[in-house]
């Protein structure tokens, strides 16, 4: 699926990296407000979902190769995280939805989880 | 090694063009110039400390502003054997000291190297000043150097495909001498602020390097986790990754305050972190567990209230 589509069914607003929204494609989705637990998958995968505002997120997104970060609860991101991932061009986007919403909405959709 | 160069440029412009450098760059551009120097007067014991300390191998010794002798591992090992740890460097170290000048060429540099055998060399101007040091690793780093940046100035007219494992395949061919290239970067303890970015560069770096992205990612997540960690629990510390012929070490460093129960800290779950750090993303006592995962070997030990020490090895094979 294109990230674009993903930003469409979210409602999100994009805040950083519109222009690779159409040239990125995801078929995988990942939850977590633990950066660990995100790092603990053995693979890279399309998209992290988080409700964590700050740099870290995106720090953790660029390291472990993950290709878009979607915010929940229509929280504001720090300027920090903004500047890290347009930096690393990694694509940024906040949606109104909660965590539970959002997952449901994907997975209906056909996005797959990520193995250990 | 000019010689042997030449005789396997042809094949590889980007050899070629390493060849060229080593008329271009002088001593001076490549040797470390921060030296840690001795007085003759000091100690064989102190040495010791010193060497230890600042992990060298060998020291210029100077007095008034002169250079009077080197003193090395050798000298020490020497006056521990005749046990005259005590006697002053002035009578332990080597007065026949072979120097290099700064506005030499690294070809002349080289075989020097060559030609007389000894690991390190003391760099002076020509008014026989000391101005710094050379070893064979200040070689290989400021050709690297030169050539990144040569290799960023160009990326964007030649494909990037084709330029990179030209890149890869200079390192080995230095490989052949047994030498390796250390990244350091230094960790503010007890704020995350700026944690993750000594791994998110050295990532970086190796990735110009030619490593490949699955290995990429096990050592930028091993290494953040280490990063995090040390902001998080300690008062600051250091990360070294080394890149050896066979593979990447990495080491890290703190100065405490160190783990009383390893074994424990180790269970994935275990977490003692704070709430500052928990509202950041951290906690969830998986760091550890993270990094035994994605390197091919760890080692871990800690002691209080020294400190604790990582090291991780990853290897290209894996
Ligand atoms: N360098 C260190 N110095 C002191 N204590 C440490 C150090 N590294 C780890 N610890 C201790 O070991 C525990 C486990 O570390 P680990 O990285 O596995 O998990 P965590 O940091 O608590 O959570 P996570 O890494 O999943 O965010 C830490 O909570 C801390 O108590
Ligand atoms: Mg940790």
């Amino acid at each position: 699926m294109k990230v674009r589509q993903i930003v469409n069914l979210l409602k999100a607003t994009v805040i950083t990296g519109d222009e690779f929204l159409d040239g990125l494609d995801i078929d995988r989705c990942f939850v977590a407000d633990l950066m660990s637990d995100v790092l603990a998958r053995s693979h890279n995968f399309g998209i992290l979902i988080t409700g964590l505002a700050n740099i870290q997120a995106v720090r953790t997104a660029d390291i472990a190769d993950i290709k878009a970060v979607c915010l929940v609860r229509g929280k504001r991101p720090e300027q920090a995280a903004v500047a890290l991932a347009k930096e690393k061009e990694i694509p940024f986007f906040v949606t109104k939805y909660t965590m539970f919403e959002a997952c449901g909405i994907l997975y209906a959709e056909g996005l797959k989880p990520v193995e250990e | 090694m000019a010689q042997d160069l030449k005789r396997r440029a042809g094949d590889d412009d980007r050899v070629t063009r390493t060849q060229e450098m080593l008329y271009e760059l002088t001593v001076g551009e490549v040797m470390s110039d921060n030296v840690v120097t001795v007085h003759p007067d000091q100690t064989m014991s102190e040495i010791r400390i010193l060497m230890r300390d600042n992990r060298i191998s060998g020291a210029p010794v100077v007095e008034n502003g002169k250079l009077v002798g080197m003193i090395s591992i050798e000298d020490l090992i020497n006056a521990l054997l005749e046990k005259r740890i005590d006697v002053p460097i002035r009578e332990g170290m080597t007065t026949d000291v072979d120097c290099l000048y700064s506005d030499e060429s690294l070809v002349h540099c080289i075989a020097k190297f060559y030609r007389l055998g000894h690991t390190r060399y003391p760099v002076l101007n020509r008014k026989g000043e000391l101005e710094g040091i050379i070893t064979k690793g200040n070689i290989v780093e400021g050709l690297l150097r030169k050539l990144e940046i040569e290799y960023e100035q160009t990326e964007t007219k030649v494909s990037a495909a084709r330029q990179r494992p030209a890149m890869r395949k200079f390192f080995e061919d230095v490989f052949a001498d047994e030498i390796s290239f250390t990244f350091k970067y230094n960790i503010v303890g007890q704020t995350l602020q700026h944690a993750g970015t000594a791994a998110s560069e050295l990532k970086n770096a190796l990735k110009k390097l030619g490593v490949c992205p699955p290995l990429l990612r096990r050592i930028g997540v091993a290494v953040y986790e280490a990063e995090i960690n040390l902001a998080s629990y300690t008062q600051g510390g250091e990360i070294r990754a080394t890149i050896e012929k066979w593979g990447v070490s990495v080491e890290v460093l703190d100065s405490g305050p160190g783990i009383l129960d390893v074994e424990q800290a180790l269970q994935p779950g275990y977490s003692t972190a704070p709430d500052w750090v928990r509202e950041l993303g951290f906690g969830a006592g998986m760091g550890l567990v993270n990094i035994k995962k994605c390197s091919d070997e760890m080692d871990f030990t800690s002691s209080v209230p020294e400190g604790t020490h990582l090291t991780m090895r990853f290897y290209f094979t894996s």
